[in-house]
């Protein structure tokens, strides 16, 4: 297991007249109905995770969850109102503000959900941004916002301005933007959420082709669950500014712990996330078997041979040796087992 | 005894059943006036002082006021020099741009024998400027106002006008940015300015008049120092409008970026409020121009003083020629920094100089043509008198046929309307107490917001009437309300009319936009011309000024009902009429109420410039104030403008925003 990169624990944040102060009084764990009778908003109550370097760690939850409240205050963009934040051994909310500025600078960089381009700069200058404000000159921050351009697919458009571009496009700029620095945390707050279903898988992919070239360790925030499923090494779920749960997509849907993460599973289409893995059984001795897929498949791609064998399928793994059987019936039990 | 108890008793019990009809909700609105009603009744037994405030025991706000100015101005600094003399020395600082301005524009520079830029080349440069803004019509309109000034003989006054602006519009668009952005930054100073703006954008042109000209005296100088005064409020206004408005996120990005405060201001939020910014210069410019005439009365040469004297001596024809020439000053800049504010950054083409820098090759272009067109004929430098034509005998032959082709329905306008319309009216105002209005006033507030808005509006009341300036000022509301009427009867019926199609909702708009660029000042010429002075005049001048908010939002609200809405009254089968009346109506009252409260605005603007044709109301001694330099008394006045439309302008708003956010509209 990597390293945690970005540690948070108990991390609190109250919107209302005097949050530090209510938050002593009450032991630093005040329960939700103090909250409320005092007049305090709660957005982030009691929050801990650990992001790993190089994974992806969704924060999935409905708006008002608390979710960009939580990435906003591991940003430090938000004051949290008490826990600690830990980056790279350095606790941020002790750090000042010029270590800020300078942790910004060069370790983290930011996706916004409605683009937040700068409408008077072309492409090029919004690419270049980050780059300008640490006062590198204009030829090397050009040259190198010129590589990140290249590398969201929108050479040529350098000199356009952002109300010349499509949603799909200016997005691609604040990804540009975003990696200039070359940061070490990325942080992206609901970054496809503006844009359209047909673009917005189109942006998935390419999401998930720049990290595979790049390795970053990634925040990520949404409201949509299947995103989740598909970006996600992670994912943690918020509601009311808790997190319900944490853990991999499977682990979700196999073992939701409360009924607000199991109303949520319910409708994922369990066949395009589950593998064969999670539906064989282990093969009796010198069973007969009929054609054979592979373990991590999933189940939907799978389901139209299984379903089509009179005998059950064999399961290899990837040397292709035997590792168990999957007929019709465990195919169907596992697809639809929630739904009993 | 026993029947001073029932009295007492009944009073009592009166006064607590009014209270408890005008806060219950539901009770009819009309029930406002109980108060105001009660108290015209019971005007027979009133005190005096209660009718009218008597000036014998006027509180001395003048005297204070006078006392405080007065301490100021003298009061020494290290011994040395007193606050007159700093003032004096800023209003100095300001001569030699102005001075530097004038002379590459008009005179040159005698003393080192640099001539001033040729006509040609600014006229040129002009069309280069709108070209590059919006295109060839924005040159047209640009280059020929600059020939129009060049041939009809008002070059150097209208290129010292120019000047004004030109060094005025800049120093009051900085000033204004940066007490903006103070106020953004630190909002105890933002808390301190906003009432201060509203009650500086609420005080008429001359009260902007009296203490500039007793800190820094009279000469163009203070014209500009009070130009530039009067044109800071909107541009803060706009700059904490305009930062403000910059999106959350962007600023997130800016701060994820790693940016400074400094970069974070200039980079970031300056840049992503160019909009709003560049509508404030807009604003500022067309202030300057509003002052242009008024500051004459402080000093300021141009076209403004020149306007005034021929004003002053009935020279009407000429009048009108330096009236037009205002006003094509003003079209050109509001249309030139219009373009500006609505310009987005282009993408560059690519190719040779030329063609990327098409702009700068034709401005290069203009300016070396026009040295060697002015090398070559003077006529290319300036015009002799002998090369312009003068409109003045034209304009001159205008008012003389229509005076006299006119001359009975005017006549009977002015006789017949004063006769048996206005005086009684007026007659009514003055009829009212003071303290009936200020009941009135207040009842209304505190049904609308409870008992803060109750105190403010009837605290403005108050003030006028212990002033003891009530009686002038009832005068000034009158010719507002009859104003009112008027603006009314046209402008509804006008803004019903354009919002039927798009076509004449943009004819209407463009009739709105180009009457509003007039500066005010413009409005009194054809007035005088018709009626000379008096009530009529004067109230006149108020309705050509004022009828313009009122079409505007009655337009703005029925074209702004939801479509569905209206779709949804045609399938119920509305006829046309029941829909305007049922469905369009209710739903854009509150947007035509914001157009009275706007009418009412302008409307006290322009009745207080028309006490220079001679009202007897507030108008009138506010130039008094003006001629013996009085600051106490300009500023007591201007207050008691400025109050009446903070009163109306309270609770309508008020009003309006509620009545909206209950049509689910805000």
């Amino acid at each position: 297991m990597a390293e945690p990169i970005l540690t948070c624990s108990s991390v609190w944040k109250l919107f209302g007249p005097k949050p530090r102060s209510f938050m002593g009084r009450h032991g630093g764990a005040p329960d939700l109905a103090a909250i409320l009778e005092e007049g305090y908003i709660p957005a982030v109550r009691d929050a801990s995770l650990d992001v790993n370097a190089g994974e992806i760690l969704v924060i999935m939850g409905l708006s008002g969850s608390g979710k960009s409240t939580l990435l906003r205050c591991l940003a430090r963009l938000i004051e949290p109102t008490a826990g600690a934040i830990v980056f790279e051994g350095q606790d941020l909310l002790k750090a000042s503000n010029r270590e800020l500025t300078q942790l910004r600078r060069h370790k983290m960089g930011m996706v916004f959900q409605h683009f937040a381009l700068l409408p008077h700069r072309t492409v090029l200058q919004n690419v270049a941004f980050p780059l300008e404000v640490q006062g590198i000159d204009r030829r090397t921050r050009e040259n190198r916002a010129r590589e990140m351009i290249q590398l969201v697919g929108l050479e040529g458009r350098e000199r356009y301005y952002p109300r010349e571009l499509s949603g799909g496009q200016q997005q691609r700029v604040g990804i540009a933007r975003s990696l200039a620095v070359g940061p070490e945390l990325w942080f992206l707050d609901e970054p496809f959420s503006a844009l359209d279903p047909l673009i917005r898988r189109e942006m998935q992919n390419e999401f998930l082709r720049l990290q595979n070239m790049l390795q970053k360790t990634i925040l990520f925030i949404t409201h949509d669950f299947d995103e989740a499923i598909r970006l996600a090494d992670r994912i943690i779920i918020m509601k009311d500014g808790i997190i319900e749960q944490s853990g991999t997509a499977t682990e979700l849907i196999e073992n939701p712990e409360t009924d607000y993460v199991r109303e949520f599973t319910k409708d994922v289409a369990r066949d395009r996330l589950l593998s064969v893995a999670t539906a064989m059984r282990p093969a009796a001795a010198g069973e007969a078997t009929h054609g054979e897929v592979r373990a991590d498949s999933t189940l939907a791609d799978v389901a139209p041979q299984v379903i089509e064998a009179e005998r059950p399928v064999a399961v290899v793994d990837e040397k292709g040796e035997l590792v168990g059987v999957v007929d019709r019936f465990r195919l169907v039990d596992a697809m639809y087992s929630d739904r009993s | 005894m026993a029947s001073e108890r029932t009295l007492g008793a009944s009073i009592g019990g009166t006064v607590a059943a009014t209270r408890r009809l005008v806060r219950t909700p539901g009770a009819g609105p009309l029930l406002v006036l109980v108060p105001f009603v009660v108290l015209l009744a019971l005007k027979p037994i009133l005190p005096a002082a209660g009718i009218v405030w008597p000036a014998t025991i006027a509180v001395p706000f003048i005297d204070w006021i006078n006392v405080v100015v007065d301490a100021f101005r003298k009061h020494e600094i290290f011994g040395a020099f007193t606050v007159k003399d700093v003032t004096r020395a800023i209003a100095y600082g300001i001569e030699w741009p102005l001075d530097i301005m004038e002379g590459l524009l008009a005179g040159g520079f005698k003393s080192i024998g640099i001539p001033a830029i040729p006509w040609v080349m600014i006229a040129g440069l002009a069309a280069v400027f709108g070209w590059w803004l919006k295109g060839w019509r924005l040159a047209l309109l640009a280059g020929g106002c600059i020939v129009y000034f060049a041939i009809f003989d008002k070059w150097s006054l209208s290129m010292v006008t120019l000047s004004l602006v030109l060094v005025a519009a800049p120093i009051a668009g900085a000033v204004g940015v940066a007490l903006g952005v103070v106020a953004v930054k630190w909002p105890p100073f933002e808390r301190a300015l906003r009432p201060i703006l509203n009650v500086m954008q609420s005080l008429p042109h001359f009260s902007y008049l009296i203490p500039v000209a007793v800190f820094i005296g009279v000469s163009h100088r203070a014209g500009a120092i009070a130009t530039i005064l009067f044109a800071i409020p909107p541009m803060t206004r706009l700059t904490i409008l305009g930062l403000k408005g910059v999106a959350e996120e962007v600023r997130e990005a800016g701060r994820m970026a790693g940016c400074t405060h400094w970069q974070m201001l200039f980079k970031v939020e300056i840049p992503a409020a160019r909009d709003s910014l560049m509508l404030g210069v807009n604003q500022v410019i067309m202030q300057c121009l509003a002052m242009v005439v008024i500051a004459s009365f402080v000093g300021a040469r141009g076209l403004g003083q020149d306007l005034l004297l021929r004003l002053q001596s009935l020279r009407l024809g000429q009048a009108l020629e330096n009236g037009v020439a205002v006003v094509l000053m003003a079209v050109m800049l509001d249309r030139l920094s219009r373009a500006l504010s609505e310009k987005q950054p282009e993408r560059r083409p690519e190719g040779p100089f030329w063609r990327v820098h098409p702009y700068l090759v034709a401005g290069a272009a203009v300016i070396a043509a026009s040295i060697v067109a002015s090398q070559l004929t003077p006529y290319a430098q300036t015009l002799p008198r002998s090369a312009t034509i003068t409109t003045a005998p034209f304009w001159d032959e205008v008012v003389r046929v229509i005076t006299t082709t006119l001359y009975d329905p005017l006549e009977f306008i002015r006789g017949d309307l004063l006769v048996h319309v206005l005086i009684p009216l007026r007659t009514g105002f003055q009829w009212m107490p003071w303290i009936a209005v200020a009941a009135l006033v207040g009842t209304i507030g505190w049904r609308l917001a409870g008992p803060r808005l109750a105190a403010t509006a009837a605290g403005f009341v108050c003030f006028i009437a212990l002033t003891g300036f009530w009686e002038r000022a009832s005068i000034t509301a009158y010719m507002v309300f009859f104003a009112l009427l008027v603006c009314l009867l046209v402008g509804l019926p006008l803004g019903i009319w354009a919002s039927r199609t798009a076509r004449r909702t943009r004819f209407v708009q463009l009739l709105c936009d180009t009457f509003q660029t007039f500066p005010s000042f413009i409005y009194l010429i054809p007035v005088i011309m018709l009626f000379q002075v008096g009530d009529v005049a004067a109230i006149s001048a108020v309705v050509l000024y004022a009828w313009i908010p009122i079409v505007r939002y009655t337009v703005f609200g029925l074209r702004g009902v939801p479509a569905e809405t209206i779709e949804a009254a045609v399938t119920a089968g509305c006829t046309p009429r029941q829909i305007l009346w049922k469905v369009r109506m209710p739903l854009a009252f509150p947007e035509i109420m914001l157009g009275v409260n706007q009418t009412i605005m302008f409307g006290l603007f322009m009745v207080i410039l028309a006490g220079f044709i001679g009202t007897k109301d507030l108008g009138q001694e506010i130039f008094r104030a003006l001629t013996f330099a009085d600051a106490g008394k300009g500023l007591v006045i201007g207050l008691c403008v400025a109050f009446i439309g903070l009163a109306v302008d309270g609770l309508v708003t008020e009003w309006s925003t509620q009545r909206r956010r209950q049509l689910g509209l805000a």
